[in-house]
């Protein structure tokens, strides 16, 4: 296990630092972020100063070493439209688009695995039919789309929910700022974590129906209906648990998915997160936050993945690590 | 098998006429097909069945801007779906992006279909190195949402169609290349790749002749899928800003336009836009639903 684990970070680091050439390398090559930043009228010197200031007269891989040597001491720079270091900027934003998918994932779970159980168990019924039917235009709906249409009934026609924001954050541990404490800021939540999670409903229904459609037709449920075990042990205790092995890896795998989806989300609701900053910062160019941003993206979805291989093999003894040696 | 009652009757069916007739058993799929249908029809005609070139200065008012569903033109006709904030009449303008995001969608998955096919089955003919590279770049790609991805390269290449385009590319080339080499890897494995083997052919003529048509079925299936996802992912990135330009407004744009408006009770710039898209995708998915069961053969009965 132990191995298996500085494997695996060995293996991300490499991954960062790949992706951080990249990122770099990409992102450099879009425009001049001069042209946008400097007023257009600042002279000759004024414009200098600012490029110097900017680091921006140096050349590539000096410019790339800099940026190593920095990252390394957890600086990605600063960014060139706030004056603030990337990072920080990006830490500011971090909980409003965690506090969303989390939100989001969460319902998405509460709702999914028993829609999917229900169409499993009962697959030509009519309320299966429905779920299903249902879950095909989960996928179809273009997520961005749904945001507005949501705006519209809930923000404009009924005025029952805020169109956009986060409303006021209560503080949670006197640290994380967060909606879900008080009521306002669950009117705030609510619209865009259910727009988030519409697309993982859609994908947990089907998943977990396919499980339980598997599942019934294995020995070991004949068997313990065999027993004359009551419906509920059978299906809560010896289905679900089997179905839930693949369920919880995919709702791992699928957070990282959340977060980079959060942006569309965030756009069409003006949620302050870090995929905001992201659309934000594509369009005026402002390179360090771009690449802080893929950086701690890639980050994130590096430590998902670790957690999800570590959890998987707890939840399923049948997995070892073992092809970690190979 | 059993003696034919009537052998006359019992014309042989070719594959395609299997899966055709499994095709139409299912009605829902008939339907997704015949919308599908439509909608293409609409938008390859547009120019001839839109009531105006919405695109065309000359034949747009300002005064007209931002009517009601129904509401009658000033020419004699009538903006059943309403106007956006420049005149223009929104049904119009939903056959010409139609033209666009189905063109797009095209585009993309004929080129990445080609790139994947051609290094999906590279991979699987030849493995070793050429293999565990390859694959290597399609895991670590698929590991990363696909709206990551296009943003970045968004990000990095600028905005425009051919861009776009090229985005879209090199997004979905992945799911191309990893279909098509884990079903090669199980055909060359059959006897008649061996038995062309022995007749000395070409590895070009064993891999596009052969070992290709017995690759198709289930690179149809993710073909189907990805012209969907396709579609619908140039719309997001249109929405954000980051796709086409105004002068092709694709379905996605023409949402972005009208979302300022939303707010103000002006629903149907955004909403008749959003509509076409939905039953774009939605019918493309009914027909990728179905064929996956038709063209599975483990599902046959």
């Amino acid at each position: 296990m132990l191995v298996f684990i500085i494997r695996r970070s060995l293996q991300s680091v490499l991954v960062l630092f790949v992706m951080s050439l990249l990122v770099f390398v990409g992102v450099y090559a879009v425009g001049n972020p001069i042209d946008i930043l400097i007023n257009p009228q600042a002279d000759q010197i004024d414009r200098e100063r600012a490029i110097a200031a900017l680091g921006l007269d140096r050349s590539l891989p000096e410019q790339y070493g800099g940026f190593l040597l920095g990252a390394l001491r957890g600086d990605l720079g600063r960014s060139f439209v706030h004056s603030t270091p990337a990072l920080a900027l990006i830490l500011e934003r971090m909980p409003a688009t965690l506090e969303l998918a989390f939100t989001a994932m969460l319902i998405a779970v509460l709702l999914g695995i028993p829609l999917g159980l229900w169409a499993g168990l009962r697959p030509n019924g009519i309320a299966g039919r429905t779920i299903m039917a249902g879950s095909i235009l989960g996928f179809s709906l273009p997520t961005f789309w749904v945001g507005l249409m949501l705006i519209m009934v809930f923000s404009v026609m009924l005025g029952w929910l805020p169109s956009n924001g986060r409303g006021p954050t209560t503080l949670l541990f006197g640290l994380l700022p967060v909606s879900f404490l008080s009521l306002e800021g669950w009117s705030h939540l609510v619209m865009p974590a259910t727009n988030l999670a519409l697309f993982k409903l859609a994908l947990l229904i089907r998943l977990t129906r396919a499980g339980a459609r598997e599942a019934l037709l294995q020995d070991y449920v004949k068997f313990a209906r065999a027993k004359g075990l009551s419906n509920a042990r059978v299906i809560g205790v010896h289905v679900l648990r089997n179905i839930l092995i693949p369920i919880v890896t995919v709702i791992g795998l699928e957070f990282g998915s959340v977060i980079a989806f959060a942006i569309v989300t965030e756009s069409v609701f003006a949620w302050p997160g870090m995929g905001k900053l992201l659309i934000d910062s594509i369009n005026v160019l402002d390179r360090p936050v771009i690449v802080a941003y893929l950086l701690v993206i890639v980050f994130l979805f590096i430590v998902i993945n670790l957690v999800v291989d570590v959890l998987y093999s707890a939840l399923d003894p049948r997995v070892r690590l073992s092809e970690s040696r190979g | 098998m059993s003696a034919p009652i009537a052998p006359a009757a019992r014309a042989p069916q070719t594959p395609l006429a299997r899966v055709a007739s499994d095709f139409v058993a299912n009605p829902v799929a008939v339907f997704g097909a015949a919308l599908f249908l439509f909608i293409l029809l609409l938008a390859v005609f547009a120019p001839l069945i839109s009531p105006q070139n919405p695109y065309d200065l000359a034949q747009l008012d300002v005064m007209d801007s931002r009517l009601e569903p129904g509401s009658k033109a000033p020419g004699g006709g009538t903006f059943w779906l309403g106007t956006d904030d420049q005149g223009r009449d929104m049904l119009s303008a939903i056959f010409y992006g139609l033209r666009i995001s189905l063109g797009v969608g095209a585009a993309s998955t004929l080129f990445a279909l080609c790139i994947g096919l051609t290094l999906g089955l590279t991979a699987a003919y030849f493995g070793g190195r050429v293999e565990t590279l390859i694959m290597r770049i399609v895991d670590i790609q698929l590991s990363f949402p696909a709206i990551l991805i296009a943003l970045i390269l968004i990000a990095v290449l600028g905005q425009g169609i051919g861009k776009v385009i090229a985005a879209l590319v090199t997004i979905q080339w992945a799911y191309y290349a990893r279909t098509v080499r884990s079903a090669a890897m199980v055909e060359k494995r059959r006897e008649y790749i061996e038995a062309a083997r022995c007749l000395a052919l070409s590895p070009a003529r064993i891999v596009f002749r052969h070992l290709l048509p017995n690759c198709l079925p289930p690179l149809i299936v993710v073909a189907t899928v990805q012209v969907a996802a396709a579609i619908a992912l140039e719309a997001t990135l249109s929405f954000l800003g980051l796709g086409l330009p105004i002068t092709e407004p694709s379905l996605g744009l023409l949402i972005a336009n009208g979302y300022q408006y939303l707010l103000s009770g002006k629903y149907w710039i955004s909403f008749f836009p959003g509509i076409a898209l939905l039953c774009t995708i939605v019918s493309i998915n009914l027909v990728a639903d179905q064929l996956r069961d038709v063209l599975n053969p483990r599902l046959s009965r």
